[in-house]
């Protein structure tokens, strides 16, 4: 089994490489996913202000 | 002119359309590419055979060449959304090219780091200042870096779209250049070894897997952020509205 890890001494070049390949991916991931979720939290946001303005013509009439 | 185009042109200028799009594209982008990712990673790396001048080291020809062609199909994206984008005044276009950027920066990088480790062993160095494949491919990076920067100088976002998107249209020269650069000079890097079909069978089915597999991430991160740029440029648009008022995650 270590035989397989070690790679007759390429282990540390290969292992590294994959481990480098692999937290690119994950972190691509983590970063497209954040993006997604804080523009829609934003749109949110922006909806729900957009639901206020509509009552304050009243509260000016009542002024 | 009075050229009729057809209706998926249009609806492929449609922002709530292309959204829709990819959230049923996306799952199976991400099942199929990580599932292919699994299994040509398996293959490359515990079932393909040695090879019999590199030794165990080759086997960083599973994930390199993928990384550096998925930087450059990610500049290829870029480029040509920019034009259609800058020629149309399409604003879906270009927010294809900017959600195409990030990744290629990170892949383009990520081909750099995995080539400098396959490098050591194989020519006995990390880096060679004045490869010609190693320093078109550093130069990609920049244009990526470079593009990304020149946005960030921008308030304006339709501003900043239509000038990046020369930027984008010029750097593509350096695609073809980073191709053929192991033919056109003589270079530390191997040639192509699929074109010249010099790569034996059971390495060549985990290598396509994995070039598949790469794709398949690589358009699922695409949509993933195409989706976010259209959400953050709709901004409060009804549809926008509906969506969050639906439960969009």
């Amino acid at each position: 089994m270590s035989e397989f890890f070690l790679m007759n001494g390429h282990g540390a070049y290969v292992w590294s490489a994959y481990g480098i390949t692999l937290a690119v991916l994950i972190l691509n991931v983590w970063l497209a996913r954040t993006k997604l979720l804080s523009a829609l939290q934003r749109a949110r946001e922006l909806a729900a202000q957009a639901e206020v303005p509509r009552k304050q013509p009243t509260v000016r009439r009542l002024q | 002119m009075g050229m009729k185009l057809p209706r998926w042109f249009h609806q492929l200028g449609s922002p709530p359309y292309v959204y829709r799009l990819a959230e049923r594209l996306c799952p199976w982008l991400r099942g199929l590419g990580v599932t292919l990712l699994v299994v040509g990673g398996y293959w490359g790396l515990v079932i393909a055979p040695p090879d019999y001048l590199q030794g165990e080291s080759y086997r960083i020809i599973y994930i390199h060449p993928q990384t550096a062609y998925v930087g450059m199909m990610a500049y290829v994206v870029m480029a040509v959304a920019s034009g259609i984008g800058y020629i149309w005044r399409l604003k879906l276009a270009h927010a294809v090219a900017v959600s195409a950027a990030p990744i290629g920066a990170w892949f383009t990088l990520c081909a750099l780091c995995t080539g400098a480790l396959w490098g050591k062993p194989t020519w006995g160095t990390y880096w060679q200042w004045g490869d010609p494949r190693i320093m078109f491919e550093a130069l990609l990076l920049f244009l990526f870096l470079g593009y990304l920067a020149l946005r960030g100088a921008f308030d304006d976002r339709d501003k900043a779209d239509r000038v990046t998107a020369i930027l984008a249209v010029v750097g593509v020269v350096n695609i073809p250049i980073v191709h053929f650069s192991v033919e056109w000079w003589n270079s530390l890097h191997q040639g192509p070894t699929i074109v010249r079909g010099a790569m034996a069978v059971e390495m060549l089915v985990p290598f396509l897997i994995m070039v598949l597999a790469f794709t398949l991430m690589f358009y699922w991160l695409l949509l993933r952020r195409l989706q976010a740029e259209i959400v953050e440029r709709e901004g409060d648009a009804r549809w926008i509205r509906e969506l969050v008022a639906e439960g969009a995650p």
